[in-house]
């Protein structure tokens, strides 16, 4: 008897040891295998996320850039690579259109006490993703330079090029304004971030037939064209990084820059106290005289594979639920613009805020999005660099755009 | 050697060349004439963190049916060959039946992206294999003539373009050419224009991968060279000497014939390494101002969400059949020369 009990009291002894050693998620066994971004605040997650691994539960991750090309092989089989996907409006859209990724609903009522109801990704009523951060490219300005200048803040892209104008005449920076048109994927979405602010639609309603070629279109050209003569003659190869580095070295005095790299622009690494002092940070401008602010939104959350097996899926949910519990704000409340409980914006996050309170819209979930976006990426590099009119760029994208849509079945 | 011997000895390499190059070109073959099924679409209420709003998404279920039912998609023949994205037969038609001149159809034809590429991938091919071939040739022979004791370094020097890997090189003098970066502002400084940028403009974008191509091609010409030289006959140069040739005519009337055989074999590997022009157009980021056939491949492929693999199978049948084009001469000649010797 006396030996049955000292071994019941040693057994005790190594639960609360394993119980000290290992956060306790209340997850009993199965895999957690989470595919994502590769940035600060995804970062943050999965390895809190990782706090849940145990003698009985695995939890592993694979964090790379390449994600998005990795997603949709990896999910396809049975039973999938990764169990979850840490997606946001755009990357969402390929498990989608798939099948690959499972309605969370059940799960949420039984673990996501912590949830707020707007981080839930609800498609046709279902949850199908949880958001955790919302990001958005926002206005940055250095207010020692506008002021030296005699200029208030500008708040529409009109008054930045008013406001670049003088700072450049009055030869206090060479060239004032900067932003990422680095043909590709950077292009497309400084395009898509003014059209947005139009209030104009991509496509005609209920179908992929483009809608972009109308006075919106040539407006948001001729803007983003105006603003080039303010800017770094090597302007088609500067993307958000570069754009980060030309600000900390003093060079730029306005742009739009995401709202994730806030953080680490205006830290005390990189730069001088005089820059990162006079950086502010506020909503995106409008354009046109319009007052959506121009740009998009968009969230980061995560979504949970199909081709998995229950104990996995509920583990794995449960894991994501310990990486973004209401703590985890608190912890690092300069990584991102938070949608947790309980989450109060840091000095990075004002920016993102502001623009999301002003009204910008969201970042379009259509299936064909991502077709125009690599259509408008490569199609505008040549009216940008003033070869080609608006009018011809507008026609090349609606051709380009066409001709990959009725290849990939969209359109007849 | 007896057929079957032979056969024993070449059957392994037939197999692999079977399995790794006749049957995936086969399967780009069969992809090129499919394109994706009619995706069946559907309106739906979408919410998030930002409101919500009326979205179409496709129907997963009705268009995995259609999938699974015809798994390589919808026959749809040469079609993806002639469309806008490849060939572009009816917007040619359209640019020859209505247009003000040569220079505008020139313009026009330039406006489609296939052709942009290919005029890019063309005019770097024809540029930089013979200039790459003559700066190797030029380099083979200065390193044959310094001493011994140099001759160490000095190889390994000329080599280092090839060890680089091509997108880290290209990275690499992409960043010495910013405006800021040692090479630009020292151009800068040169011309005494400080808006001189060779990233900024078509022609210095081209010119600047022109040079980079030169750079990384010479080595191999250069290698390759310099071992022929090892085999020119010491005798035939002497005697070539005692006749009085100048160094020049040496080379011109006994080195650079002797070289002939190999300057075909360089030829053809250096036209279809810059045929197949990549990397650089990435490291550079020239995408704005110069696209090749490999770079549109990439393109299709690397789709925001979709991949057009259609578009992507056409685009390299037609990059293969650019390359016979190109070798069929270099392979004419070598076939006349292999018949002379039998």
């Amino acid at each position: 008897m006396k030996h049955v009990l000292s071994m019941a009291v040693s057994f005790g002894a190594l639960c609360i040891a394993t119980g000290a050693a290992y956060a306790d998620c209340g997850i009993e066994a199965g895999s957690v295998r989470i595919l994502s971004n590769d940035f600060e605040a995804l970062r943050i997650v999965a390895s809190e996320a990782e706090e849940c691994a145990s003698d009985t539960v695995t939890v592993t991750k694979n964090q790379t850039e390449e994600h998005k090309n990795l997603q949709v092989p990896a999910l396809t089989i049975d039973p999938a690579e990764y169990t979850i996907a840490m997606v946001a409006n755009n990357s969402l859209v390929p498990l989608l259109n798939d099948d690959l990724v499972q309605p969370m609903d059940d799960l949420v009522e039984k673990y996501g006490q912590d949830l707020l109801p707007n981080q839930l990704i609800r498609i046709d009523g279902k949850v199908m993703a949880i958001a955790f951060m919302a990001n958005a490219q926002h206005f940055f300005y250095r207010s020692d330079i506008l002021e030296e200048a005699g200029l208030e803040p500008p708040t529409s892209y009109e008054e930045i090029i008013e406001a670049a104008k003088v700072i450049q005449d009055q030869g206090l920076m060479e060239y004032p304004l900067i932003a990422s048109n680095k043909a590709g994927w950077d292009l497309a979405a400084e395009f898509v971030n003014m059209y947005l602010g139009t209030g104009g639609e991509f496509f005609a309603p209920g179908s992929a037939e483009i809608a972009i070629n109308n006075e919106d279109g040539l407006q948001v050209l001729a803007t983003m064209k105006e603003m080039t003569e303010y800017m770094d003659p090597d302007y088609m190869t500067y993307s958000a990084n570069e754009m980060k580095a030309d600000w900390e070295a003093g060079r730029v005095a306005m742009m739009t820059e995401w709202g994730s790299l806030a953080g680490a622009t205006i830290d005390d690494e990189g730069s001088t106290p005089e820059i990162t002092g006079a950086t502010v940070l506020t909503a995106a401008p409008t354009v046109g005289g319009g007052d959506i602010p121009a740009v998009a939104l968009w969230w980061d959350g995560f979504a949970l594979a199909k081709n998995i097996s229950d104990e996995d899926a509920e583990a794995s949910f449960q894991a994501m639920m310990h990486g973004i519990r209401p703590e985890v704000a608190e912890m690092y409340p300069e990584a991102a613009t938070w949608l947790i409980k309980g989450y109060e914006p840091g000095a990075g996050a004002v920016g993102v805020v502001a623009t999301a309170n002003a009204g910008a819209r969201p970042y379009p979930m259509s299936p064909y999005i991502g077709l125009l976006h690599t259509a408008l990426g490569s199609e505008l590099a040549e009216f940008m660099q003033g070869n080609e009119s608006a009018e011809d760029a507008l026609a090349d994208v609606e051709a380009a755009y066409t001709a990959a849509a009725t290849e990939a079945g969209f359109l007849n | 050697m007896p057929h079957k011997t032979f056969l024993a000895f070449i059957l392994p390499a037939v197999i692999a060349m079977l399995l790794f190059i006749a049957l995936p070109i086969v399967s780009v073959i069969v992809q090129s004439l499919y394109v994706e099924h009619e995706q069946v679409l559907e309106e739906v209420e979408n919410c998030g963190p930002f409101g919500c709003t009326t979205e179409v998404r496709v129907d997963a279920e009705a268009t995995a049916a259609l999938k699974s039912a015809d798994p390589l998609g919808r026959f749809n023949g040469l079609g993806t060959f002639f469309n806008r994205s490849h060939l572009a037969v009816s917007e040619i038609g359209v640019i020859l039946a209505d247009n003000d001149g040569l220079g505008d159809i020139a313009a026009r034809i330039y406006n489609l992206p296939f052709y942009k590429a290919l005029l890019f991938t063309l005019s770097y091919t024809f540029i930089v294999t013979p200039l790459g071939m003559i700066l190797g040739f030029l380099i083979a022979l200065s390193v044959n003539s310094v001493s011994q004791v140099l001759k160490g370094p000095v190889i390994f020097f000329s080599l280092l373009p090839m060890i680089i890997t091509p997108l880290i090189g290209s990275l690499i003098l992409f960043w010495m050419i910013n405006s800021q970066g040692i090479l630009g502002s020292a151009l800068q400084a040169l011309f005494n224009d400080p808006t001189l940028s060779l990233k900024a403009s078509t022609p210095l974008t081209w010119l600047t991968l022109f040079v980079y191509g030169v750079w990384t091609a010479a080595p191999f010409s250069f290698v390759v060279f310099y071992a022929g030289l090892q085999t020119v006959p010491g005798d035939t140069l002497e005697s070539a000497m005692i006749d009085g040739a100048s160094r020049w005519e040496r080379v011109r009337y006994v080195i650079i014939p002797h070289l002939g055989p190999l300057a075909t074999f360089v030829a053809l590997v250096q036209l279809m390494d810059n045929f197949r022009v990549f990397e650089p157009i990435v490291g550079f980021s020239a995408e704005a101002n110069a696209t090749s056939l490999s770079w549109l491949v990439f393109n299709d492929l690397q789709g925001e969400s979709t991949q057009l693999f259609g578009s992507a199978a056409a685009t390299s049948l037609l990059t293969i059949a650019g390359v016979i084009v190109l070798l069929s001469p270099v392979l004419v000649r070598t076939w006349r020369e292999f018949s002379n010797k039998a």
